[in-house]
């Protein structure tokens, strides 16, 4: 079995610094909004409640955030042990993109001083989608840590302990795939109370559904996009053989996605709005064209092995499950009379914590082991991910 | 233990069957109607047609609810707020079109609108506040909102189908404002500000039954011929004569959302004055079915828990064991 192993090497690279001083940048626009108010940052207003924080940080930043739990239900629940290798790249990139979320919505809510309210029951509103979706954020941001626990506890504690830890981590593998479940379908159901603030082409009740399963597409995408950048940016071997398999498991999920999102349309009589709503009706096809190409794109297995096409498949799943997340909380959201475009401030903000999350990535896996270290120099091949097992199973039986 | 097809499927059949046990046990659980009027639901019947447009509501309110004047002009001649904010409870907007010359006119007239806070009978601020500081008294059915309690998540704010509750966005540690009906006056006797004050009743106050039956009576008199109308409260004997306009003829609030405790009358045609057109069940109510139907009794969550835990469990064992 390929170990995974610290990857090392200097903490001072051209990536890391340009992320931190990103980093700092937010920090100090984070300290003058608590200052001066969330107005003297933000293009928020009393028509558009939602901004780019809740937008991206929130919707989009959690879905890309999947990973983890994308690899988690295959791996562990769907026994595909062969990919476990890629498991604790998507586990740490998926505790950033949540903490990191987590992190923004307080400073996103106004009241943050009174935030624990939430977790109490004198205070919590079990009918509120956004009490559940607050709830279950919170706990995932924890178990995404006590799932990546292990990686830490093989850096710096005694065997003892990481052996009980790994007895143990089917519990919070187990959390780590109900939370998900729970809170990416009432992200999408969170817009249900807004009835007709949200353009039809948009409003559904099914909306649960989709915002569930392009999120488990978008995690798988992330891991092959992720996959592919590290291989490149640091040199190693190529994962395309995995990552290709996984590739089918996405295409099989768009085209449930894109049944239930035009099945719906159909159902409801919607059909008609597709061309004819203007603005809407342009971010409509592009978002679905994203959402297509892929499922284009994958339908070879010559295709599927190509690693330019599946990171080109990839790329554009996520853009795809963005720009949906875009559409529903602020392009097709709409009061008569009022405008958002997020501020500069709001966006640095934004661009802030993908860097930090970008920058915690890279120290994680030059400091734990994260990464699979089946590198062909040290003479194993990626294939003794596969014959290691059944020479164990000989053993055993 | 080998991974082999054999075992990927039995762990795939363990998972699929907690899935389909957790589907199964979501029993599409009754759909959750839209609330009902409480017993002495009290509102504020706002008649667009009688209104002056002084405003003296908006000043009563700002004594009221020490609230303090808005500028929307350089100069800080006026108290001119262009709409309900952070600053300010309730505002009279102003319709006008082409010549603008004629009152309660659709073409070529203008006429008064009221903005505040209409307390749905079955509120969206209230269905998804997180930490329950929207709440509807369940006796008078006002909705009020609790800043001790408030997060700012402006949830409410996302929700509202009227753009009610307003943040104070300018301010290090802001609240939320919306009208609470003068609660704290109606616990010393008195009624809203806003009734007490408006000199035509054009503003009125009362019980929600009696302020839908004067709505109706006014809706049933013809056009042009005289009729009456009290100020403060439904059914005062303070009066004062008018001709009746020509009524669109519709009390708003009657139906949509499932009803409201504030009633609007108008000669322009709502779309036009701010208020869409809406339907009947309310949007709490449907979110709220959908999301009971999932997590009705926790049944589902914690059955696919379970089913996730013995898939978990044994998996990772395999795992162990080949490594």
């Amino acid at each position: 079995m390929s170990k995974a192993a610290p990857l090392g090497g200097s903490y001072i690279t051209k990536t890391t610094v340009i992320t931190a001083i990103l980093t700092v940048i937010m920090g100090a626009l984070l300290l003058y909004r608590l200052v001066f108010g969330l107005g003297a940052v933000t293009n928020l207003s009393n028509g558009y409640g939602f901004g780019l924080w809740i937008a991206y940080d929130v919707f989009i930043s959690t879905a890309f955030a999947c990973g983890g739990y994308s690899m988690a239900i295959l791996v562990y629940i769907f026994n595909r042990g062969e990919y476990h290798p890629l498991v604790r790249p998507a586990l740490i990139a998926s505790a950033f993109g949540y903490s990191l979320g987590g992190m923004s919505i307080m400073f996103d809510v106004g009241r943050y001083w009174n935030a624990w309210h939430l977790f109490l029951p004198g205070w919590a509103n079990p009918t509120s989608i956004m009490f559940e979706v607050a709830c279950c954020i919170a706990a995932y941001c924890m178990v995404l840590w006590v799932e990546f626990a292990p990686a830490i506890a093989e850096r710096f504690a005694p065997p003892k302990v990481v052996a009980i830890l790994k007895k143990t981590a089917f519990i919070p593998i187990a959390i780590g795939c109900l939370l998900p479940t729970m809170h990416q379908s009432s992200l999408g159901s969170l817009l249900i109370p807004a009835g007709y603030l949200v353009h039809p082409l948009w409003q559904s009740n099914l909306l649960p559904v989709m915002a569930l399963s392009s999120a488990i597409c978008m995690g798988y995408s992330i891991v092959i996009f992720e996959g592919s950048l590290v291989t490149e940016a640091y040199n190693r071997p190529s994962e395309a053989h995995m990552l290709g398999k996984i590739s089918r498991l996405i295409s099989g999920l768009l085209i449930f996605y894109l049944v239930v999102r035009w099945g719906n349309l159909a159902y409801a009589g919607k059909l008609g709005l597709v061309l004819t709503s203007g603005k809407y009706s342009f971010f409509f096809i592009l978002e679905n064209l994203l959402f297509v190409l892929p499922v284009i794109l994958l339908a070879t297995q010559k295709n599927r092995v190509n690693p330019q096409l599946l990171f080109i498949a990839a790329v554009s799943m996520l853009l795809a499950g963005a720009l949906y997340r875009l559409d529903l909380v602020l392009i097709a959201y709409g009061r008569e009379g009022w405008h958002y475009f997020p501020s500069v401030g709001e966006i640095l903000i934004t661009v802030g914590f993908v860097a930090l999350e970008i920058l915690g990535y890279i120290v994680c896996v030059k400091l734990f082991p994260v990464l699979s270290s089946h590198h062909p120099a040290h003479g194993k091949g990626s294939h003794t991910v596969l014959r290691a097992p059944s020479a164990a199973a000989t053993t055993n039986e | 233990m080998a991974f082999s097809r054999r075992n990927f499927l039995k762990g795939a059949a363990a998972g699929s069957a907690a899935a389909a046990c957790a589907a199964a046990t979501t029993t599409p659980a009754e759909a959750r109607e839209n609330l009902t009027m409480p017993p002495k639901a009290v509102g504020l019947l706002y008649d667009s047609t009688i209104c002056v447009g002084c405003k003296a509501c908006v000043v009563a309110c700002r004594d009221a609810n020490d609230t303090h004047p808005e500028f929307s002009t350089e100069e800080k001649l006026w108290d001119n707020p262009l709409d309900i904010s952070g600053k300010t409870i309730t505002v009279i907007k102003m319709y006008s079109e082409g010549t603008g010359q004629h009152k309660d006119q659709e073409k070529d007239g203008f006429a008064f609108m009221k903005r505040s806070c209409l307390h749905c009978v079955d509120p969206s601020c209230v269905s998804v506040c997180p930490v329950t500081a929207m709440t509807k008294d369940p006796v008078t059915g006002i909705v009020s909102h609790e800043p001790a309690d408030c997060i700012g998540c402006r949830y409410c704010i996302v929700a509202c189908p009227f753009a009610v509750p307003q943040f104070e966005f300018d301010k290090a540690f802001p609240k939320l404002l919306k009208c609470q009906l003068c609660k704290h006056r109606q616990a010393e006797g008195k009624i809203p500000a806003c009734a007490e004050v408006c000199p035509t009743g054009a503003t009125l106050f009362g019980p929600v039954t009696a302020l839908k039956e004067e709505a109706d009576r006014r809706l049933a008199v013809p056009a042009g011929k005289p009729n009456t109308f009290a100020r403060k409260t439904v059914g005062s004997p303070d009066v004062h004569e008018h001709p009746n306009a020509a009524y669109v003829q519709h009390a708003y609030g009657t139906t949509e959302m499932g009803g409201t405790q504030m009633l609007l009358l108008s000669g322009v045609p709502f779309e036009k004055m701010g208020y869409p057109k809406l339907r009947e069940r309310s949007y709490a109510s449907e979110a709220e079915t959908i999301q009971e139907g999932i997590y009705h009794d926790l049944i589902a969550p914690v059955a696919l828990f379970a089913g996730l835990l013995y898939v978990a469990r044994k998996n990772t064992k395999n795992h162990d064991e080949e490594e």
